[in-house]
């Protein structure tokens, strides 16, 4: 990707523990105050068609005495604020919020904000001129549970009609399609945490290929009962009641991480369509991606960081640019020991020597698998526009690596212009989009 | 532009448990579809599906990967593992231009429901006990670890990936990969699709919408795309996966080539998660520009591969379809379903048929129509009933239709000489 036919990102909507909308979330992300906080009664008390909850879900999150499995494996987590389900009318309709997981309903918010932020409104377009592509890698957990408890509980006549259509991964890009009129190629992809970023890289083949523009990233809602317990023997989760402690990226002593909910969706616009509509916001250009695997064991964490590094590098090379070009890195930064080392040695082996400043805003959000790299991605996009780049949660203590520059209270007006988005999944993906400043 | 070509194929189906047995099954129109044994059907609605006889150790798979994966990530193995062998395809050295674009609708819904029995003690915990799950229990289901498993085997270095489009998960998954060549990042996709959706909660889904039939009495009978005895659609499971080869490259170690990926495109309806409008608008549009990448005229199709589920709405929206987009030509096209052989795999199956499309071309056969004995009068093509036909074929052409709205379409084309 090079020059005038690099797709612009025109809007951004974030729905995260950050804040609703791209400006509140942007705010409180300079504030570099951890939003992770106790773990909510897990979502939603169930309210079934049969009348009522499963019998113990009024213990969300209270130990069992005697039983110390029976409470979710995390105390804190990274949940969105006002986004309970008689909260989320001004997103989601009751018709729709009925038929949909909490993960879509964040899709469907983002969705709408970022289009409102682009000043896109898709029903003056041609649909097939629109489309869209999102990144899942748990699907509809809540509504999955709710589900499969009640057929295991109350026979098969009690399954809902929705089943079929709120649990499964491609529930929010089809929702969403559907509500906007968006009729182009639509995708969903799912590479674990790395997805947002492969979604990003289809988008950018679609336009490419006469699109004018892809609203694209994830969401995730990974904190009701069973997705936690799916996450509960994840290296490096932590189960302290200490939000800030709960997430520490690259510290020495006892790296660790907890789970949030939410994400982003961007407008990724082709530039002559952005023109042609007279949109006028541009947040930032794409101008590489790229995507390896380890190829390792599936289920160890790889021992090598070469795949890593070799996204990273391929991803700035297809951007026409050398690793002296990036002013700034959003990492995984998993919080994890091995993770957060590979990390390192990767970015050493792709930089060099340089002190390539490194932020981790999300250690404000906790990580949002899916959600995650899109957040990045915004973060990103509105580091690039206001010149300012968002703070880490500095975990207390040294890092594993003393040369490490990680930013930890919003660097102003140096003059960023190029930034680079790495995201890692389960299982070996490595993903990377670099961010230029919009010409 | 970079060309795709299609050099290895291997297929797990119900009653196919590999390539050779699947073209044999789908060409004597064998419907494979009995009483369900995967567990007690006895209280759901539908009552039958299409079920893999399949025995992962056969396979050459590890009791480490079998006791790890879903029976969707074992069959996404088998299946590759024939392809990549089929395509006398050595990955070591190169690996790192070799990826993977596997499409799943459900991944692994069966671990999902047995592990929640287990942490939720047959639902009676709503916080559910995390210390009864198996080992690797997030990996075993984020269908993710699909593509990982691949990777891993063959060493794709490459993009991996898992496209989760609903049921043209496995036309997409084969389109990003062809996408994946024609934009230089990869010489070699692994590209595919599996689905082993018949688990309970899938079952009790598809009766809640009256979406799957009810004629348990007569299994091999009830798969009947266009007849208009029929009653809904067959779950089914499987997987196939094929290898997708930049032209040169494979030309270039002398590979046998089934056949090049002509165009591809993809819609969505806009309308409804699972209805369709009558008219097929959305389809037409994706058949008509995936005729177009590959510069063809609708007369030039020899075959048609067709979604064909066997809901009344969708074999009469995918028939408007074809009228809309290939026109005169339509009528003239031989069409099939083979379904009513396999059942409907959800996101597989469409990788499933292009699998048949590369062997339809390579072998000069159009599989049949099983249980096509009185078309519905408002699906008046025709759709090669019963009895499978010769025919020379250039050109096939399969689409996809799925929840969510989505539309796809892809073009098989015998390679081109001296192109």
């Amino acid at each position: 990707m090079s020059g005038d036919g690099r797709p612009v990102i025109t809007g951004i909507g974030v729905v995260a523990p950050t804040g609703v909308g791209a400006g509140r979330h942007w705010e409180n992300g300079l504030t570099g105050r951890s939003r992770i906080g106790a773990l909510r009664s897990a979502v939603e008390p169930w309210a079934g068609p049969d009348g009522g909850p499963p019998d113990d879900s009024s213990v969300a999150t209270a130990p069992v005495p005697g039983d110390v499995c029976r409470r979710p494996p995390v105390r804190v987590a990274g949940q969105v604020p006002g986004f309970s389900a008689d909260q989320v009318g001004d997103f989601v309709g009751s018709r729709v919020r009925v038929q949909t997981d909490r993960w879509t309903w964040f899709a469907l918010a983002a969705t709408r904000l970022a289009f409102e932020d682009a000043g896109l409104d898709p029903e003056r377009h041609d649909p097939y001129q629109l489309s869209v592509v999102t990144a899942s890698a748990s699907g509809g957990n809540e509504f999955g549970q709710r589900e499969i408890n009640t057929l295991w509980r109350n026979g098969p006549g009690s399954v809902s009609a929705y089943q079929s259509i709120g649990w499964f991964y491609a529930a929010s890009s089809g929702q969403i399609s559907i509500r906007d009129q968006l009729k182009g190629s639509c995708g969903v992809f799912v590479a674990d945490a790395a997805g947002p970023l492969d979604a990003l890289a289809a988008a950018a083949r679609q336009l490419r290929r006469g699109v004018g523009a892809v609203v694209t990233g994830g969401t995730e809602a990974p904190l009701s009962p069973y997705a936690l317990a799916c996450q509960a023997r994840r290296p490096g989760l932590s189960d302290t009641t200490d939000p800030v402690a709960a997430y520490r990226p690259f510290a020495a002593d006892g790296a660790c991480h907890v789970p949030g909910e939410g994400g982003a969706m961007l407008v990724l616009e082709d530039r002559g369509f952005a023109e042609a509509r007279g949109g006028s916001r541009r947040y930032a250009e794409l101008a590489g991606t790229a995507a390896t695997h380890d190829a390792g064991d599936p289920v160890e964490v790889s021992g090598d960081c070469t795949q890593y590094a070799r996204a990273m590098r391929l991803a700035i090379d297809r951007a026409g640019l050398e690793p002296a070009d990036v002013d700034v890195v959003f990492a995984d930064g998993a919080g994890e020991e091995r993770l957060d080392a590979l990390e390192v040695a990767a970015l050493r082996k792709v930089f060099g020597d340089r002190p390539v400043p490194v932020t981790v805003p999300a250690t404000m959000t906790g990580r949002l698998c899916s959600g995650g790299a899109a957040l990045s991605l915004a973060w990103a996009a509105l580091a690039l526009s206001h010149d300012t780049v968002p703070p880490t949660v500095p975990p207390d203590g040294p890092l594993i690596d003393p040369g490490l520059d990680l930013v930890t209270s919003p660097r102003v007006g140096g003059g960023i212009r190029t930034a680079l988005v790495v995201a890692r999944g389960a299982g070996g993906f490595n993903s990377a989009a670099v961010l230029s400043v919009a010409s | 532009m970079r060309r795709a070509v299609v050099t290895g194929v291997g297929v797990v189906a119900p009653g196919g448990r590999n390539r050779e047995e699947f073209w044999q099954r789908i060409v004597n129109g064998k419907p494979a579809v009995r009483p369900i044994t995967a567990f007690d059907a006895s209280p759901y609605r539908s009552r039958i599906a299409a079920e893999c006889d399949f025995d992962p150790a056969e396979y050459g798979l590890t009791p480490r990967e079998v006791r790890r994966t879903d029976r969707f990530v074992q069959f996404a193995m088998a299946s590759a593992t024939e392809a990549v062998n089929d395509a006398g395809l050595e990955t070591g050295d190169e690996g790192e231009r070799v990826g993977v674009s596997l499409g799943s609708a459900v991944g692994a819904s069966i671990t999902l429901e047995d592990e929640y029995v287990v942490v939720s003690d047959r639902g009676r915990r709503w916080q559910v006990d995390h210390s009864h799950a198996m080992p690797f229990l997030y990996q075993a289901l984020v269908p993710s670890s699909a593509a990982a498993e691949l990777a891993g085997r063959f060493g794709a270095r490459a993009q991996a990936t898992v496209v989760s489009t609903g049921c043209t998960s496995g036309i997409d998954s084969i389109g990003h990969a062809l996408r994946l060549i024609q934009d230089d990042e990869a010489d070699v996709v692994i590209a595919g699709a599996s689905d082993a959706p018949i688990t309970p909660i899938t079952v009790a889904c598809f009766d809640a919408i009256r979406a799957t039939t009810p004629a348990n009495d007569r299994p091999e009978e009830a798969s009947r795309p266009f007849d208009s005895q029929r009653r809904g659609f067959v779950l089914g499971e499987g997987a196939a996966v094929l290898v997708v080869e930049e032209l040169e490259h494979a030309a270039a170690r002398g590979a046998r080539v089934y056949c090049e990926i002509g165009g591809y495109a993809a819609r969505a309806n806009g309308y409804h998660m699972t209805g369709l409008r009558p008219d097929g608008a959305e389809l037409g549009d994706a058949i008509g520009d995936a005729l177009r990448q590959a510069r063809l005229n609708p007369e030039e199709l020899g075959y048609i591969s067709a979604h064909g589920s066997g809901t009344v709405q969708n074999d009469r929206h995918e028939t408007a379809a074809y009228k809309r987009a290939l026109g005169q030509a339509a009528a003239r096209t031989p069409i099939s379903s083979i379904k009513s052989v396999v059942g409907h795999s959800l996101g597989a199956i469409g990788s499933i048929e292009m699998a048949a499309c590369a062997l339809a071309i390579e072998r000069g056969v159009i599989p049949p129509t099983a249980n096509l004995t009185s078309p519905d009068p408002e699906c008046d093509l025709d759709y090669t009933p019963l009895v499978a036909r010769e025919a020379r074929i250039d050109h096939a052409l399969s689409a996809g239709s799925g929840f969510g709205g989505f539309q796809s379409a892809m073009v098989f084309s015998r390679l081109r000489e001296a192109a």
